[in-house]
């Protein structure tokens, strides 16, 4: 008995059975998930709820929706420029990407592979880029956009967006061409083949996860950005999707919780669709940051 | 030609080019100009004038300054300390052998992945003083009797929006920390089991030392964008009530944009520059020398 239990408290989990792991990993589990679900569920359930069931939480029970509408949907759709707001957000985000990626490919490259004399020292200047944050950058970025004449365009936004995306996509990428053997580069060499033909045919298509990694990441870190769009655009036609739900959704005291939260899903399901497709490529970036 | 594009130097040059050009422009030259806008008079519309110091020495008397300082460490350290303890948990928790594992590990980063404003929102709602869903709850289960202020007091303020960004920075720092736990070799606990060690001195000296340099890394990272945090306050409090929710960050953004007194909000901006400095210094070689320390012992 005291030897059962003796192998019962030992780290190997496949030994763990029963009531005590339902009590140490199953239950604090569930109460984690519930933790970090809930607003999601609090925000799907809102953004169906009709005024009256809204704001009454004694005849209608406020964890479900009794009569759902599609009524805050159709006010943000058609009543507010969220459309317009959607599609802003998505012609910087994917712009930004593209530039910031196509850039990062031959940083990276340059770096790792290239080893020009200092490129140890321009490895480290990126990675401490990254360490720069966006709010003691974003007063002196705006007076810059204002004298380029840039004040209140999705330009300033394509511009500015890469000074966060090409530190971290860069940094990843030289994670992730440091597994790539060099012997591969030097066959290629020997047989004459040029640098251009080498990051081309042999380095880019081996990198391919590592470039959806970046790309995907690149994404959702612009499509989350706040304060350069909330600082540099002031027209509602050429705001983005955090900052018109912010700033236009709430008018004086009056909050329409039903349309803030059917702004916040449907800004928010872009990115969880596409997150859910490339699940693994996400964890790779995040972990795959750090790591180094 | 050829010669030409092989040289290291010269092709390494052409690679960086893109990336350098965009990244001096738009990161260090901003960067230095920050810091002397900090030393100017500039306002929105009207080019300033060097004045030295002089915006410092006004921040140095200035109540609402030395506040949002207050806030913004009482806000990195409470929420770091909360995202790290429970996010090791959960990474403890997700390492075990468990049903749907790559399922719950993917919905689980989902407040990591939605944008910070949105989730933001959702969390003003659900602190909302009249219907918040937590006071109806406690009330339903008789463990309030009126409903709580969430926003309206300066410490309830307070600790709903280090709630709100613990909720948000647990994901990240629980699959990093899971990532560096899937490293660790099985051999070792089994090792370990066969010494007779318990469960928490396997997590003492076989988990938790191993685990070190990940742990400085991922804590690093998110003291520095605890710190510099912007979009979350702006979003629940906008630094109310009565700038009891403040950080550095936002009260930079407050006099410098609405407020019109750029050169105050880049002294303000600049000042976060040695705290940060400093926490990043703590939290990382702060771990780091336990790392060194460990080694030292082997």
């Amino acid at each position: 008995m005291s030897a059962l239990k003796q192998s019962d408290e030992g780290g190997m989990g496949y030994l763990e059975t029963g009531m005590s792991k339902l009590v140490t990993v199953y239950l604090p589990l569930a109460v984690f998930l519930f933790v970090l679900l809930f607003p999601f569920y609090w925000m799907a359930i809102t953004t169906f709820k009709g005024k009256d069931e809204l704001y009454d939480y004694e005849r209608y029970s406020p964890f479900w929706v009794s009569n759902p509408t599609f009524e805050n949907i159709r006010k943000l759709l058609f009543d507010t420029s969220y459309p317009e707001w959607l599609w802003n957000t998505m012609l910087v985000a994917v712009v930004a990407t593209f530039l910031s990626l196509a850039a990062s490919v031959f940083a990276a490259y340059a770096i790792e592979r290239l080893r020009f004399q200092g490129s140890k020292g321009v490895g480290m200047a990126i990675f401490l880029a990254y360490l720069i944050p966006p709010s003691i950058l974003f007063i002196p970025l705006a007076t810059m956009v204002f004298k380029l004449g840039l004040f209140d365009t999705r330009l300033a936004l394509i511009l500015t967006y890469p000074t966060f995306l090409i530190p971290f996509c860069t940094w990843l990428l030289m994670g992730y061409f440091r597994t790539i053997p060099f012997e591969l580069e030097e066959c290629a060499l020997i047989d004459g083949a040029s640098r251009w033909q080498i990051l081309t045919k042999i380095i880019l298509p081996l990198a391919v996860p590592g470039l959806i990694s970046a790309g995907i990441f690149a994404f959702t870190l612009s499509w989350n950005e706040f304060i350069y769009a909330l600082t540099f655009i002031s027209s509602s036609e050429n705001k983005t999707v955090p900052v018109g739900v912010l700033t236009e959704l709430v008018e004086g005291d009056v909050y329409h919780w039903g349309s803030l939260m059917a702004g916040a899903l449907f800004g928010s399901l872009p990115v969880a669709i596409l997150y859910s497709f490339f699940v693994e490529y996400y964890v790779a970036g995040l972990t795959g940051a750090v790591k180094e | 030609m050829g010669s030409l594009a092989n040289n290291r130097n010269l092709l390494g040059a052409l690679f960086m080019a893109p990336a350098a050009v965009i990244l001096l422009v738009f990161l260090t030259y901003p960067l230095g100009l920050g810091a002397w806008l900090g030393l100017t008079d500039t306002k929105i519309g009207r080019p300033g004038e060097f004045i030295g110091l002089d915006n410092f020495r006004s921040l140095a008397d200035d109540a609402v300054f030395w506040l949002s300082v207050f806030n913004t460490l009482v806000y990195t350290a409470v929420a770091s300390v909360f995202k790290f303890v429970l996010g090791l948990w959960l990474a403890l928790l997700l390492n075990k052998n468990i049903a749907i594992k790559s399922f719950i590990r993917a919905i689980m980063l989902l407040p990591f992945i939605v944008p910070t404003v949105l989730s933001a929102i959702v969390f003003w709602w659900i602190f909302d003083a009249q219907f918040s869903i937590i006071s109806w709850t406690l009330k339903k289960f008789g463990l309030i009797d009126q409903y709580i202020d969430f926003l309206g007091e300066p410490w309830n303020a307070r600790f709903s929006v280090i709630a709100a960004n613990v909720w948000r920075g647990i994901p990240f720092v629980a699959i990093s920390l899971l990532a560096g736990l899937q490293t660790i070799p099985v051999s070792l606990y089994e090792a370990a089991t066969l010494d007779g060690a318990s469960r928490w001195q396997m997590f003492r000296h076989v988990t938790y030392p191993l685990l070190t340099p990940i742990i400085a890394v991922v804590m690093t990272f998110s003291v520095l964008f605890t710190f510099t945090d912007f979009q979350l306050i702006y979003a629940i409090t906008r630094g109310g009530p009565v700038n009891a929710t403040h950080l550095m960050a936002t009260l930079s953004f407050q006099r410098a944009i609405p407020g019109g007194q750029l050169a105050e909000g880049a002294a303000i901006a600049t000042a976060m520059i040695p705290f940060l400095v400093f926490a990043i210094l703590i939290s990382f070689f702060g771990l780091q020398r336990r790392k060194w320390q460990q080694g030292a012992e082997n």
